[in-house]
């Protein structure tokens, strides 16, 4: 027996402060920081911690200078000394001032002490381009974090998972870095109310298909599902896989599913070269080589930092019909 | 001991204990040198010998639950802070008897039992994260104290300086211990650092920064009680600049030309362990033979030390994919 659960339609700004609010109110130890966040400086850039100050109080949300080593160290050293914190990096380009903190404190604390002292810390973090804000603030890095051993690593395509990620990632007892698609921010959808959780390591079938298998994360989910869209038009059935978290990656959902299609399109924005999705293609390739059609392929961003000008930014990111044309790729590949 | 030495003298309970600390680290200090000199052990070490009289004043001090940060030349801190000798050699000697199972090394050694926190290879990355832990404890409404040491060095890196700046806005109970042993690995202080004294940079954050002789265990006791009952009432951060000179080099085994040979004798001819010896018996605070008593006791309890964690075996390798994860995955 289950009880049923209420559904609100909200964004994603809105599923994200819920959830923040929610593990607040939850657990004590929950604390919330990073530039801007209380609300005497605003509640956040985005708005998104607006009124958590004022409810949980400032010694529990607080703002902080603009001191990315300091807030991601705080957060690390708040954690083994018992708490939960949420640390908020405005921009995930600016990973690249606390990466010391993230990658050689964060991640490794855990294995370098033996086991005595877990770093259960959330790094959230907007991300990805489209709004033209140029090279310094649009960069998916997902590549930098997934490669290192310790870190969790969560992107959500809905606002739905937005906040079912976000919860699971401040729960659970290991570093994560939970990667917001900025444009998301604004982008409306069914938001289960009260507590949600969406486990960590879980991929998603975000549409069944049989021909193909689009897997991807983040903003890119939606594009896939146009193109999928598109592709059936054409004859072409795709399975549109939502990967939801990148580390520890669900390998058996991509395997499972690929092993049915014998094709595979491998997507992101973050630019091709050492990108996740080379990482996704070996996987495919080391297990199912035998029973490809035809290799992987992948749709990805230019090796180029991110442009200014709409137009060069739109030619920079992936949609849907680059992912049409990996599909086809894909396709016409059958030996 | 020395024209710097306060009237005050501590009562012959710490006196004492600082004595035990301060031969516990040169006697270790020593005794490592040697096994990887023998070539019985193999491992990077950064000896603190030359300032061992730092750890101790502050070790005499601190509470078992008071948190404390150091780096990779951390021996004396590990010791002063209460890390267990046979965990920790057996931790140096990478053997799973070792506080981290032989997984850290002498670089990252933690204990939190004793309260020693973190141990960083990075320089400078230890601030930020004594901020955390101070704020957790004035969180959590209790008196504990953390303090973070680091080296003269370290006051270069921007973590320093968002840390202290943190710390002053934040008002955590935090003391920034610099042992100031005058080089950056093999770079002079003065090459390197605009300010005459490290503890100068205090005033910038509107912090209290006080310099005091860290070769002498008694002046550096009482900066160190000063800063650790400033942060303990909540008057918030203090930063200490211990004065002191490392005999070894940066990395033991380096060739120290960078080092002025009569600056490192000088230094070596003022030995602050037989100085501080010296002081106890002459103003008889403690006889020769409860000095020789602490002498042979830390000298005992090292050479079983030493043997435990010679006998130990080394991690098995199911240990190299645990602690990766608050959950073991196992690698397909």
């Amino acid at each position: 027996m289950t009880d049923e659960v209420k559904v609100a339609k909200m964004t994603t700004a809105q599923a994200i402060h819920d959830a923040l609010d929610l593990a607040l109110a939850k657990d004590p130890k929950v604390l919330l920081f990073g530039e801007d966040v209380s609300d005497p400086s605003g509640g956040g850039v985005f708005h998104i911690s607006e009124g958590l100050s004022t409810k949980y109080g400032e010694h529990r949300v607080r703002s902080t200078p603009i001191s990315e080593q300091a807030i991601v160290g705080a957060a690390i050293g708040a954690a083994i000394g018992g708490y939960r914190p949420i640390a908020e990096i405005m921009f995930m380009d600016f990973f690249a001032v606390a990466m010391d903190q993230i990658s050689n404190h964060a991640a490794k604390l855990r294995y370098m002490s033996g086991g005595q002292t877990g770093v259960p810390i959330t790094i959230r973090t907007a991300a990805g381009a489209g709004m033209q804000f140029g090279a310094q603030h649009s960069e998916m890095l997902e590549a930098w974090v997934t490669h290192i051993p310790g870190l969790k690593v969560v992107v959500a395509s809905n606002p739905a998972d937005c906040k079912g990620l976000l919860t699971a990632a401040i729960f659970d007892d290991d570093p994560v870095v939970v990667i917001e698609p900025t444009l998301d921010y604004w982008v409306s959808g069914p938001v289960p109310e009260g507590e949600h959780v969406v486990p960590i390591g879980k991929a998603s079938t975000a549409r069944p298909g049989s021909d193909v298998t689009l897997i991807t994360y983040g903003r890119e989910v939606k594009f896939a599902l146009e193109a999928a869209e598109t592709l059936a038009g054409e004859g072409i059935s795709v399975e549109v896989l939502d990967l939801r978290t990148l580390v520890p990656m669900d390998e058996r959902a991509v395997l499972e599913s690929v092993a049915r299609t014998r094709r595979a399109v491998v997507v992101h924005q973050a630019v091709r070269r050492g990108g996740l999705g080379a990482e996704i293609s070996a996987l495919i390739h080391e297990n199912l080589f035998g029973e490809l059609e035809g290799p992987v392929v992948r749709v990805a961003g230019p090796n180029t930092p991110i442009p200014y000008a709409a137009e060069l930014e739109s030619l920079f990111v992936v949609d849907s019909a680059d992912m049409v044309k990996g599909v086809r790729k894909a396709v016409q590949q059958t030996r | 001991m020395t024209e710097t030495l306060p009237q005050r003298t501590p009562d012959k309970e710490t006196l004492a204990r600082m004595f035990e600390l301060v031969t516990a680290i040169n006697l270790t200090d020593e005794r490592f040198r040697t096994l990887l000199s023998s070539g019985r052990a193999r491992s990077t070490y950064y000896s603190p010998k030359g300032q061992e009289c730092i750890s101790a004043a502050f070790g005499a001090l601190l509470r078992p639950d008071d948190y404390c940060v150091t780096m990779y030349r951390g021996l004396h801190d590990h010791l002063a802070k209460g890390v267990p000798m046979r965990e920790l050699f057996a931790e140096f000697l990478g053997r799973v008897t070792g506080t981290c199972k032989g997984k850290g090394g002498p670089m990252h050694v933690t204990h939190p039992a004793s309260g020693l926190m973190v141990t960083t290879g990075i320089v400078g990355s230890g601030l930020p994260i004594a901020n955390g832990l101070a704020w957790a404890a004035k969180l959590s409404g209790t008196d504990q104290v953390t303090i973070v040491n680091f080296g003269d060095g370290a006051s270069n890196i921007g973590a320093f300086h968002e840390a202290l700046n943190l710390a002053s806005v934040w008002e955590l109970p935090v003391v920034f211990v610099c042992q100031n042993n005058r080089y950056g690995e093999h770079t002079r202080y003065e090459w390197a650092t605009s300010a005459s004294q490290v503890a100068q940079r205090a005033a910038a954050y509107e912090m209290p920064g006080v310099t005091v002789d860290g070769n002498d265990p008694v002046a550096t006791y009482w900066a160190a009680d000063e800063a650790i009952s400033r942060a303990r009432s909540g008057g918030g951060p203090t930063l200490v600049e211990a004065m002191t000179y490392r005999f070894w080099g940066h990395i033991f085994g380096d060739n120290m030309r960078y080092m002025p040979p009569e600056e490192r004798k000088a230094a070596m001819d003022a030995d602050p362990t037989v100085r501080y010896r010296n002081w106890l018996l002459e103003h008889g605070h403690l006889s020769e033979a409860e000095l020789a008593s602490i002498e042979n006791d830390t000298l005992a309890a090292i050479d079983d030390a030493i043997a435990f964690a010679l006998d130990s075996p080394p991690p098995g390798p199911d240990e190299l994919y645990t602690d990766v994860y608050s959950e073991t995955v196992v690698p397909a």
